[in-house]
């Protein structure tokens, strides 16, 4: 399976996605007008790795800003993660949840995630 | 009688203003006054607390403009063109701004949004969470791409510190003047 790789801009996201390591990251902004359009290809993405996902999954999210027509495809993601979780077992899906110090809305959206899906969350505090 | 944008417009941009604007919305414009918002915020030395929040509360502010903002008639755009919008950020006080926007609606939408907007003014934080946690759980997406989240949102971030007006303002349209407090 092909790594997907997308490279950031001002309005959206720098992702890449690697089957074999099973590290998946997605950093920077997330503010596209029209979300669906750019989360399409990480969802088909994770469709496919879905079917015959490695044995460890490490999902590192650093978002610095996301818009809410972002946050449901985000939703989105994770849910497709969750297939994962349920196939691979509890150690085989980590999401770590990176946030700025002192941002609490961003810490609130992972907690937020965190309460609709079962799928265990690390948050992560970056000093700035 | 009808209101006059122009009057209003110059009575809010008395004061600190951080960035204003006065005619079409288009994304590339979004694009470039969210890029201007930030490079000034940081120039003021503005804390990075506030300046996140300004920063998200205009992405979806400007983005609902975008989205929601009714076209006038072609016989009545006069100087004002099509998705005519005006907006202002301004310093009021010390870790203390306000965004004020206006744009057109249609008069049949007024009741959806007046209706909308008093079910989020009067919900405490904890309501806010569930409201939002419910609508990003429910698989919709409108026809033009928003997630019916972005007014929660605001409210969520600013503890619902909002005020509105619906003006007369042409036959089928009102003015919709929206005022948010963003505080640290």
């Amino acid at each position: 399976m092909e790594t997907l790789t997308i490279q950031g801009s001002p309005k959206t996201p720098t992702v890449e996605m690697d089957a074999k390591s099973g590290v998946i990251e997605i950093k920077g902004r997330s503010i596209p007008e029209n979300s669906i359009d750019f989360y399409k290809p990480i969802v088909e993405w994770l469709d496919e790795y879905a079917s015959s996902p490695s044995g460890e999954t490490t999902v590192n999210i650093k978002l610095e800003y996301f818009n809410t027509s972002s946050s449901k495809c985000i939703l989105d993601v994770f849910k497709k993660l969750e297939l994962v979780y349920k196939k691979s077992g509890e150690k085989g899906v980590v999401i770590n949840w990176f946030y700025e110090e002192d941002d609490e809305d961003m810490l609130e959206a992972g907690e937020d995630y965190q309460s609709i899906l079962k799928i265990p969350f690390k948050m992560i505090e970056l000093e700035e | 009688m009808t209101f006059d944008i122009e009057a209003w417009y110059g009575e809010i941009n008395k004061g600190d203003v951080i960035v204003n604007h006065k005619g079409v919305i288009t994304n590339d414009l979004i694009t470039e006054i969210l890029s201007i918002v930030e490079n000034k915020l940081i120039e003021r030395k503005e804390n990075t607390r506030i300046r996140k929040k300004i920063y998200n509360v205009m992405v979806e502010a400007l983005q609902n403009l975008f989205h929601h903002t009714d076209k006038l008639p072609n016989e009545t755009n006069d100087n004002f063109g099509e998705k005519f919008v005006t907006f202002v950020l301004k310093k009021e006080k010390e870790d203390k701004f306000s965004y004020i926007s206006g744009n057109y609606i249609l008069k049949s939408r007024v009741k959806f949004l007046k209706d909308r907007i008093d079910q989020i003014k009067y919900l405490t934080h904890e309501e806010l969470q569930l409201l939002y946690k419910l609508i990003l759980n429910n698989n919709e997406f409108s026809d033009k791409g928003g997630g019916g989240l972005g007014l929660v949102d605001i409210a969520k971030r600013t503890g619902n510190n909002f005020e509105y007006f619906f003006h007369e303002n042409k036959k089928d349209h009102c003015f919709f003047c929206l005022k948010i407090l963003i505080t640290n």
